[in-house]
């Protein structure tokens, strides 16, 4: 099972990040002439492929495969930490600003679909990301993941899709069109992060029996679940700092009547 | 007119404080009293389903809490209207609240957990649910003092 990996492995495992990380690169450059882009942001992106290439890179991924712990190392860094930053980059706003008009004019006609509507809804991205995560440790999916190259690569495409909505659609500073309010998003944030607790404590109350199918040794999978716990906790609070702070900014441009003078400050 | 803002921004600060006190608080019990005593258990053989949802929702809660009522407090210090003793008042009021909540409600409603196992409990209970009354008591002396002292004599 843990054969040495190759030169060709480690390729095709860094492969998804350096595709990423070159995109970007690219996009800036053309970008930065035409207006000036957060440097923040470029900071943002590079540290949204590392984590990313961490997650894939073999020794992680074959550890994962017989450790649970490694396994949810993987899910946090796939599925929570490289979406949040890859998202706080800004990659819509960027492509618009580096695309040639008529290309952007696409890239805007895709966020106006009203597929994309429904799909980057916060509450449909929260119902993918908690439903997928339920599918995995709830039923046979973890078990079979380990055997079929197919579903694991699948689990883990879909770990990251639906990580990048729910960041996206909770805390992007990209545009998207009809994108709920404040009060909206914290509460899918609120509902998200407990379901994520439940399961966490679940999967560490019924550690040996779940996920179904694995025989996960009892003190391994107890470390995995408060792993899976405490990283969340993490994770969902830097995601409620990113959304709180768009609100605190938005706040800002509104003209403030002071108490006792009654005139606009700032 | 003038008398109103200032209760406005006392209300505020109290509100906003309140929520970053009993967040605290509820950090304070996982690191000190799960993690570095051990006293608590992450998890209790006794929990029910509902008191694992319930722990769950209340968990996630008071991970924003904390976020949403700094945010809060920055955003009434940026309009000069942070009042810093009903603030701290607040902040007080939100923490004996929670003690209170915990000992109650967590530990002996839902049973979720204990104060610590293998002891006799009630002088924990009884500590645990004190500490609350003296944070409520501070907070509500705090938020006293600083009610809105009538301007005409």
């Amino acid at each position: 099972m843990t054969h040495d990996a190759g030169p060709s492995d480690w390729l095709l495992a860094l492969a998804p990040a350096l595709l990423l990380l070159g995109a970007y690169l690219a996009g800036w450059s053309r970008a930065r002439r035409r207006r000036p882009w957060p440097a923040l942001r470029l900071a943002s992106w590079v540290a949204g492929c590392a984590l990313l290439a961490v997650a894939l890179a073999p020794p992680l991924m074959q550890a994962a495969h017989h450790d649970p712990r490694a396994h949810m190392a993987v899910h946090l860094l796939l599925g929570m930490y490289a979406p949040l930053a890859l998202v706080l980059a800004a990659p819509v706003t960027l492509a618009l600003t580096a695309l040639p008009a008529p290309a952007a004019r696409r890239v805007t006609a895709v966020l106006r679909h009203p597929v994309l509507h429904v799909l980057s809804h916060p509450v449909t991205a929260g119902v993918l990301v908690t439903g997928g995560l339920a599918a995995l440790y709830l039923t046979p999916l973890y078990a079979l993941s380990l055997t079929q190259p197919l579903v694991h690569a699948a689990v883990h495409v879909h770990l990251l899709a639906s990580g990048l909505l729910l960041a996206w659609a909770l805390a992007g500073p990209d545009p998207a069109p009809r994108r709920p309010g404040t009060a909206v998003r914290l509460t899918v944030l609120l509902l998200g992060a407990a379901a994520h607790a439940v399961l966490a404590k679940t999967l560490y109350a019924r550690a040996g029996e779940l996920p179904p199918g694995t025989h996960q040794p009892v003190a391994t999978a107890e470390a995995a679940a408060q792993l899976m716990y405490y990283g969340g906790d993490v994770a969902e609070v830097l995601l409620a700092v990113a959304l709180l702070a768009q609100w605190y900014r938005r706040r800002a441009r509104r003209p403030v009547l002071t108490a006792a003078a009654g005139r606009p400050r700032r | 007119m003038a008398d109103e803002q200032p209760t406005r921004a006392r209300r505020a600060s109290l509100g906003a404080a309140a929520l970053v006190g009993a967040g605290v608080m509820a950090a304070v019990d996982e690191i000190v009293f799960h993690q570095v005593l051990a006293w608590h258990h992450f998890y209790d053989r006794s929990t029910t389903t509902v008191g694992l949802l319930s722990d769950g929702l209340l968990h996630a809660a008071e991970l924003l809490a904390v976020v949403a009522g700094f945010f809060l407090l920055l955003d009434l210090r940026r309009r000069g209207a942070l009042d810093a003793r009903a603030g701290w008042a607040g902040a007080l009021l939100g923490a004996g609240a929670f003690q209170l909540f915990d000992g109650v409600v967590v530990h002996k409603v839902l049973g979720l957990h204990q104060v610590r196992y293998d002891v006799d409990l009630l002088p924990y209970d009884v500590a645990w649910n004190a500490a609350a009354a003296v944070l409520l008591v501070l907070g509500a002396v705090l938020a006293w003092r600083s009610r809105p002292v009538p301007e005409r004599a």
